[in-house]
């Protein structure tokens, strides 16, 4: 399967963010001081009144958002995600999804894509982890295009809202006629089957899956699963009902994230089977991207393989 | 709304009102926090009946002053005087900590009116109040901000990086209180965690401090009314030293009493104490 173009969806927030503020002054960015990688360097220069930055201080950095959001303000939280979920994760509960305040934590590096970080950079457990508190919305957009859309729709929806950003380049899926709400997952492919559910930079992988098994006369349904709380139930009973056949397929950890989610549903529907593909609980290390992806089976060959072993 | 303007006299007798009310949902309750709901109570009193522009009948009036309790858990001091100043019914504080009350064991801002922002996790509220400050300086308005943190609290690190942005973003709008009682949950705080000199720790931080007798509220009202007027660009601290379970003899100087409800025998001693220090 040809991509044409390759962008970080990092590159998509820190565009849209930049128009969401000149449209609305209480559009607020509240940095910790890693703001030129997230990417809010032309919001910091276009948007200075609205531009804080708060150091190296995440605890601080959640209350202040918080502060802020009781005056009506829509701050966004800027950091990496490993530290946007669980450096902060207290005060996210407390002092944002329990008053159910209106702060979006916008996060880059999500997932193995900060790969020669290391693994105390490759947050692989954010998304689960913040699915547990009350009131949060958990998201992660497959492409750049996803990511200018869902930022908006996030800075349009009144709660709680995590955004979850790849650090790398990954192919442009959608075009700019794309539509997108929270909660609902996009059918990108049709198919019979065999489901596919992924999210975030492994939409592409399940794209390419399908090719691959298209072309063995297997037709696979292609979901991108954006927002994994709250989870488009209609759309996974629908897979059951329809296929009963599902493989998730995530770059987190394959426990408590979108496969987990989904076997949630599916376990409820007393039917269907899953097979989950996803980090394998085990932390990553410094090495390329697609070494860690192949690590823990996030790949093409093995999204055909774990879909052919469902017949 | 207009501000109170009590004399020293009248504040000191809301102040044992307050404290009554203190002793008495607590006991109803028998579950609360009475040691440090009694050490803050001259504050509390002091910000809603001097220092504080709010309203009742509107508690989420943009332009008020807010109040954050970060030692959530003496959040009976701030339900009396919510109560008292007509934000709820009085009969409301019967029902603190029961199922479906709106007095909740740590403040809830969803919950109940009047509460500028939910608390109880200790550590926590100051940043809230920093950005509600912020939020003032941005819109240009002119409110305050007041917010009463523990001593034990000031262990937790998110204390320190609130006090970075309240000095980077020069939230003069800002006071902090420190309810400086010297006693924590498991002991006194030499052996809990030594604070050192708090007035020279916030001073550091590029705040404006002052160092008070907090249960004094003679000078509570002077460092009030001088912070309020000092529109210099730096954030305030009051130092209080305070004394954990003020007004109740048994109570004073008692870790004790720091999360224990009085029995029968105990609450008519306290309300009979409290009832003899009214100032006439």
């Amino acid at each position: 399967m040809k991509f044409e173009k390759m962008i970080a969806t990092r590159e998509g927030f820190g565009e849209e963010i930049v128009a969401l503020g000149q449209e609305n002054q209480n559009i607020l960015v509240v940095d910790a001081d890693i703001g030129k990688s997230c990417k809010t360097g032309a919001f910091r220069k276009a948007l200075p009144e609205q531009y804080l930055n708060v150091g190296i201080a995440e605890q601080n950095c959640a209350g202040v958002a918080a502060g802020l959001a009781t005056c009506g303000k829509i701050p966004f939280v800027v950091t990496y995600a490993a530290f946007g979920s669980m450096r902060m994760l207290e005060m996210i509960r407390q002092e944002i999804c329990y008053p159910n305040l209106n702060v979006k934590i916008a996060c880059s590096h999500g997932g193995l894509t900060p790969a020669n970080d290391g693994a105390s950079h490759q947050a692989i457990e954010d998304m689960g982890v913040l699915r547990t508190i009350p009131n949060m919305t958990v998201i992660m957009p497959a492409d750049a295009v996803a990511a200018r859309r869902l930022v908006r729709a996030a800075a349009e929806f009144d709660g709680p809202v995590y955004l979850r950003f790849t650090r790398d380049k990954v192919p442009v899926l959608y075009g700019e006629d794309a539509k997108f709400e929270i909660g609902k997952a996009n059918t990108l492919r049709e198919g019979g089957d065999v489901a596919i559910l992924a999210n975030g930079d492994t939409v592409c992988l399940a794209l390419e899956a399908a090719e691959q098994l298209a072309a063995e006369g297997i037709e696979a349904r292609v979901l991108d699963v954006h927002t994994i709380k709250p989870l488009d139930v209609a759309a996974v009973q629908a897979c059951v009902d329809e296929i009963g056949k599902l493989v998730t397929v995530e770059d987190h950890n394959i426990l408590n994230g979108l496969g987990s989610a989904v076997c949630e549903v599916v376990a409820e529907c007393g039917k269907g089977k899953v097979r989950r593909i996803g980090v394998q609980d085990q932390f990553g290390m410094s090495a390329p991207y697609e070494r860690l992806m192949a690590m823990n089976g996030i790949t093409v060959e093995n999204i055909v393989a774990q879909a052919k072993a469902l017949f | 709304m207009m501000k109170e303007n009590l004399t020293i006299t009248e504040l000191k007798n809301k102040c044992i009102d307050l404290k009554k009310n203190v002793i008495s949902m607590i006991y109803k309750a028998q579950s609360g926090h009475p040691g440090g709901s009694l050490s803050v109570a001259e504050f509390v009193t002091a910000c809603y009946w001097h220092a504080m522009d709010v309203d009742p009948e509107n508690p989420r009036w943009a332009d008020r002053d807010r109040f954050v309790l970060s030692k959530g858990h003496t959040c009976p001091a701030q339900y009396a005087a919510l109560a008292m100043k007509g934000f709820f019914p009085m009969e409301v504080l019967d029902t603190l900590r029961k199922e479906g009350s709106p007095l909740q064991g740590h403040p809830s801002m969803t919950k109940c009116p009047g509460i500028d922002i939910s608390t109880g996790s200790l550590g926590q509220g100051l940043a809230c109040a920093a950005g509600m400050a912020l939020a003032a300086k941005l819109d240009k308005k002119d409110y305050h901000v007041f917010c009463a943190v523990g001593d034990g609290e000031t262990n937790e690190g998110e204390i320190w990086e609130a006090c970075g942005t309240a000095h980077k973003y020069g939230l003069d709008n800002l006071i902090v209180f420190v309810d400086w009682n010297n006693l924590q949950l498991d002991g006194t705080c030499e052996e809990i965690m030594p604070l050192l000199s708090l007035k020279k720790k916030f001073e550091a931080f590029g705040f404006e401090a002052v160092e008070i007798n907090g249960n004094d509220m003679g000078e509570m009202v002077a460092a009030l009314d001088q912070l309020m007027a000092s529109k210099n660009g730096l954030p305030k601290a009051i130092i209080g030293k305070t004394v954990k379970g003020k007004g109740v003899s048994y109570m004073e100087n008692q870790v004790g009493w720091h999360g224990v409800a009085p029995n029968d025998e105990e609450y008519r001693q306290a309300m009979a104490e409290l009832d003899a220090q009214y100032v006439r």
